[in-house]
């Protein structure tokens, strides 16, 4: 059982002051195995927090990150899982599935984290699994109105992912998942 | 100094005293045994003429003090018996008298006097009046001192106190007080005069030997604190004037600290408190080298304390008016101590301010006072470079801010704005700095404009250059200033959109006395705010506010129109595009197509004429084509005019992938899912098209350069496009075109020169996966995937 804590667009301090203090009491040290970060957080000291609770850590660059050395796209395998990672304000239309499907076969990966859009949302589609863990500040966004704060954590066991999203509304955390299961990886098409 | 010498000397003597007392000792017990009163006195004699030593420090003579004490014990013991065994005890009282030195003589005579008492063949006032004032036979303050420390023992249980066995009708309380007061007064005295025995160079020498003594003369105290008897009449009408008399009277600067201290920690609270005015009288009485403030520091402490422990305590002190009290006894000190430095006035202030925080919570007035005080001392003074005061400074400020945790209380005293400015520049930013932690800390929403323009006014050294500041350093501690300010601006809330607005403006007006190092960070979270609070307008009923109300998106996007512009003179281009395009969402909400318009103006000009670097291109292009894609309120003229300057952009991006990759997103300009005038097939392929034919220069160039073909990549990438299109339903996209596709990416890379490119395999592998998969699916989807054969 592998925990990986997914989260992003946090936009401190720009639209936001700080992470919900109850979010900062769950996030525990030791206990997260790797972090993944879409981007946008924007400075020196949420990527110090962040290293805090797992040093794992793996953040692409959003467009108001102070850190322009963040990459674009970041890929990594963890289990039996490729995880593709992109903050999604290159992809246009932002939000679209299609668009980020596309991504998504061309990183091949079986999870594409990607944020930009500030709304939580986890798409199954064809073989993948497209997650937005949504704004862990609830910072403001043009493309969504009434954001809540937002983030996720991947309980990735074999070849199963359960997706847990946590989301503070109206100053309480509510918690929903979601299961995926792998099928096994086919075997590339001849040429 | 004590060199080694003396202090091997002194070890030497005090084993000679201590063989010699042991010696007589042993022979005192053989007399004891065999109830020889005469040897017995004679050898106790003798062994306390080791007392009578000049030779040792005091600690030394402490341990030699100590096994007299002990042996003294058992001689105590045989009087005792000795007159259970018909021996009078008068008689036995004078017989000790006839030891040959005086200091065993009175030693002895101590010891028969315990007894004596003990018999109650004599009224204990009495005979402890006999003693106290034959101990003035020695004179030496060492001897003297532990001389009247022993009477002072061995009196401990036989005081007439109320409730004590020796209490009767001629012995009383007050004559146990009186017998300790006179016992203290002697002891204080001998104390006092130590300090002046001896050469001037040995001076720190003395202080220190009489500091390790002074618990000996604090003992009497003590012992007048636990007597039953003295209740608060008769502390007040004897012990405490007395005591305080002997303290101001010796003039001593180690005496009377240690005595005023020791009164405060001795007594009880509730005494001090109903004799604050005396106490607090004899404090500008006492030396000037005295350090008052410490005693009257200590003295608010303990007082703080005791206000904490019930409401019933409260009421006590302001019966007493306390407050008034010490806050006139500082100002007499301070007066009276011209030469105090300035960290001690303030460590006085900030003492009081501890107490009345304490005790007086509710009283802002008195706070005010307080600080109004420390003003009047501060003021005309040079800006502070005293490092100890301006800490205490800081400590005296933040106590309000810790107590109260709400900076809206800290803005009503009106004095703490202008203890800030006795602050240097370093310290004024500190002291901001700790403000701001605090409301970050306590999550204070400021929710006026008035308290925001008082806030901002407040903590202006990190808002702006204060006079004569100007470091051109961007290091790190401005930076994380900087930021502090930026969370700060996301506490000021209201929920009044025209209070709001003005809570907006009035930040604004702050911020732009910041200069070029500071508007990057203060300005992006003012945009934000005023977004959000267009967006709280637009969702109220439409029909409340028209043109002609205060708060309207339109005057906010002016507003913020000019807060961007501030940016210009810097320059942060990349950030400035960025919120014009935010600012351009933001009015495409609230339909206001020609502010959309015009903000787009904006970020397209930045674009053409500040941005240069190819990677932020690369970025901003995407934002533009992003936002571009997401607007709707565009008519077909303006909406034309921007997407053909947007296509043209993205073609001229200078790396060649760049230009496709921007080119081929722009074809989601052209088709939008929910809007139905926005569906150009005819466009979308155009796009399309010319993206395929930059991928093609592409791969010549590669060829030219390289002598092999590059990655079939962007190919695979179009591909992906001409299929999303597909789905959609545009005809422009024919199967045909997509097998054309298909067949050229396959020759690309299966060419001879290729070399393989994984990346490349992996995502048309998984493309024609995805293919079957939607050919599997059925349906609509199906069939139009069933007509592509690969």
């Amino acid at each position: 059982m592998v925990l990986v804590l997914a989260l992003g667009d946090l936009h401190i301090p720009h639209r936001a002051p700080d992470l919900p203090a109850k979010f900062k009491s769950m996030l525990v040290p030791g206990k997260i195995q790797h972090v993944i970060c879409t981007g946008n957080l924007c400075i020196k000291e949420v990527h110090e927090y962040l290293k805090t609770v797992c040093p794992d850590l793996h953040i692409t660059r959003g467009e108001y990150d102070e850190d322009s050395r963040y990459p674009d796209t970041k890929t990594l395998t963890i289990g039996q899982f490729k995880l593709g990672v992109c903050h999604g304000h290159q992809v246009i239309p932002w939000g679209d599935l299609d668009s980020l499907a596309m991504l998504q076969r061309q990183l091949d990966v079986d999870i594409l984290v990607t944020g930009h859009t500030h709304q939580f949302t986890a798409y199954k589609h064809e073989a993948g699994v497209v997650i937005n863990p949504g704004s862990a500040t609830g910072a403001f966004s043009s493309v969504t109105y009434d954001v809540n704060p937002s983030f996720v954590l991947m309980d990735i066991d074999g070849l199963r992912v359960v997706v847990y999203v946590y989301e503070l509304i109206d100053g309480e955390v509510k918690v929903d998942k979601i299961d995926f299961k792998k099928t096994t990886t086919p075997t590339n098409l001849p040429h | 100094m004590i060199s080694d010498g003396v202090v091997e000397d002194e070890e030497k003597w005090l084993s000679a005293g201590i063989a010699g007392l042991q010696q007589n000792a042993f022979y005192m017990h053989r007399a004891l045994d065999s109830n020889n009163l005469k040897d017995a006195l004679k050898y106790s004699a003798q062994m306390l003429s080791e007392l009578r030593t000049s030779r040792l420090s005091p600690h030394k003579y402490y341990e030699l003090y100590m096994r007299a004490f002990d042996e003294l014990r058992k001689l105590e013991i045989f009087f005792k018996e000795e007159a259970t065994r018909g021996c009078s005890i008068v008689e036995l009282y004078e017989l000790v008298q006839h030891a040959g030195n005086i200091l065993p003589r009175l030693y002895l005579l101590c010891t028969a006097g315990s007894v004596y008492i003990k018999s109650k063949e004599a009224p204990a006032k009495d005979v402890l009046k006999d003693l106290v004032e034959m101990c003035r036979g020695i004179q030496h303050p060492l001897r003297g001192l532990f001389l009247r420390s022993y009477l002072s023992q061995v009196s401990r249980d036989k005081l007439p106190d109320i409730g004590s066995e020796y209490e009767g009708d001629a012995d009383t309380v007050i004559d146990a007080v009186e017998f300790v007061l006179q016992n203290f007064t002697e002891m204080n005295k001998l104390w006092v005069r130590m300090q002046h025995q001896g050469p001037a160079r040995e001076k720190d020498k003395r202080g220190k030997e009489r500091g390790e003594l002074r618990d000996l003369v604090g003992k009497n105290l003590h012992v007048l604190s636990q007597i039953e008897g003295v209740d608060l009449e008769m502390y007040k009408e004897i012990v405490l004037p007395r005591v305080l008399e002997q303290t101001v009277n010796c003039k001593d600067e180690l005496a009377q600290y240690y005595l005023m201290d020791c009164i405060i920690q001795v007594f009880p609270d509730e005494y001090h408190l109903q004799t604050l005015e005396t106490l607090l009288n004899a404090c500008p009485q006492l030396q000037a080298s005295v350090d008052v403030k410490t005693v009257l520091s200590r003295l608010m402490e303990r007082l703080s304390n005791y206000a904490a422990s019930g409401p019933e305590v409260l009421h006590e002190f302001f019966q007493v008016e306390a407050f008034a009290k010490l806050n006139s006894a500082i100002s007499k000190v301070i007066e009276a101590q011209e030469n105090m430095p300035i960290a001690g006035v303030v460590t006085l202030y900030a003492s009081l301010l501890t107490f009345t925080l304490q005790v007086h919570p509710d009283r802002l007035d008195y706070v005010d006072q307080i600080l109004g005080a420390c003003v009047m001392k501060l003021s005309g003074r040079e800006k502070l470079d005293d490092s100890k005061a301006t800490k205490q400074i800081v400590a005296l400020l933040s106590a309000p801010l810790e107590k109260y945790k709400d900076i809206d209380t800290a803005l009503k005293l009106s004095n703490y704005p202008r203890i800030m400015e006795c602050l240097n520049d370093g310290s004024h930013k500190e002291m901001a700095n700790v403000i701001v932690q605090n409301i970050m800390k306590n999550k204070t929403c400021i929710s006026t404009a008035e308290k925001v323009d008082a806030l901002f006014e407040l903590i202006k050294g990190l808002i702006r250059d204060l006079d004569g500041d100007s470091h051109d350093e961007l290091d790190e501690d401005f930076i994380e200033e900087q930021n502090s300010v930026a969370r700060l601006i996301q506490m000021l809330h209201s929920d009044d959109p025209d209070e709001m607005l003005k809570v907006i403006q009035t930040v604004r007006k702050h911020i732009l006395t910041g200069g070029r190092k500071r508007l990057p960070y203060t300005v992006p979270p003012l945009i934000f705010s005023s977004l959000q609070l267009v967006r709280r307008l637009e969702r109220q009923d439409e029909s409340v506010s028209g043109d002609e109300a205060p708060t309207t998106p339109k005057k906010i996007f002016q507003l913020v129109t000019q807060t961007i512009e501030a940016l210009a003179s810097i320059p942060v281009p990349e950030l400035a595009l960025g919120l014009y395009l935010q600012c351009a969402e933001a009015a495409n909400d609230c339909d206001l197509e020609p502010v959309a318009y015009e903000f787009f103006t904006q970020a397209y000009i930045l674009y053409e004429e500040e941005i240069t670097d190819s990677k932020t291109q690369v970025t901003s292009i995407h934002l533009i084509i992003g936002t571009l894609q997401r607007m709707h309120i565009f008519g077909v003229e303006n909406r034309d005019a921007l997407t053909h300057k947007a296509t043209g952009y993205s073609a001229k991006l200078l790396k060649k992938p760049d230009q496709c990759r921007a080119v081929y997103a722009c074809s989601h300009l052209f088709w939008l899912d929910d809007h139905d005038s926005i569906r150009d097939g005819e466009r979308v392929l155009l796009c399309l098209k010319r993206a395929l034919r930059i991928a093609n220069a592409v791969q010549q160039m590669t060829n030219a350069t390289r002598g092999s073909s590059g990655s079939a990549l962007l190919f695979i990438e179009i591909l992906n496009k001409y299929l999303y299109f597909y789905e959609k339903g545009v005809s422009q996209i024919t199967v045909e075109s997509i097998h054309d596709l298909s067949k050229l990416i396959k020759n690309e890379m299966h060419g001879g020169s290729s070399p393989s490119d994984p990346a490349a395999d992996a995502f048309l592998a998984s493309t024609l996966r995805y293919i079957q998969f939607q050919k599997d699916k059925g349906g609509a989807v199906g069939d139009k995937y069933m007509l592509i054969t690969n």
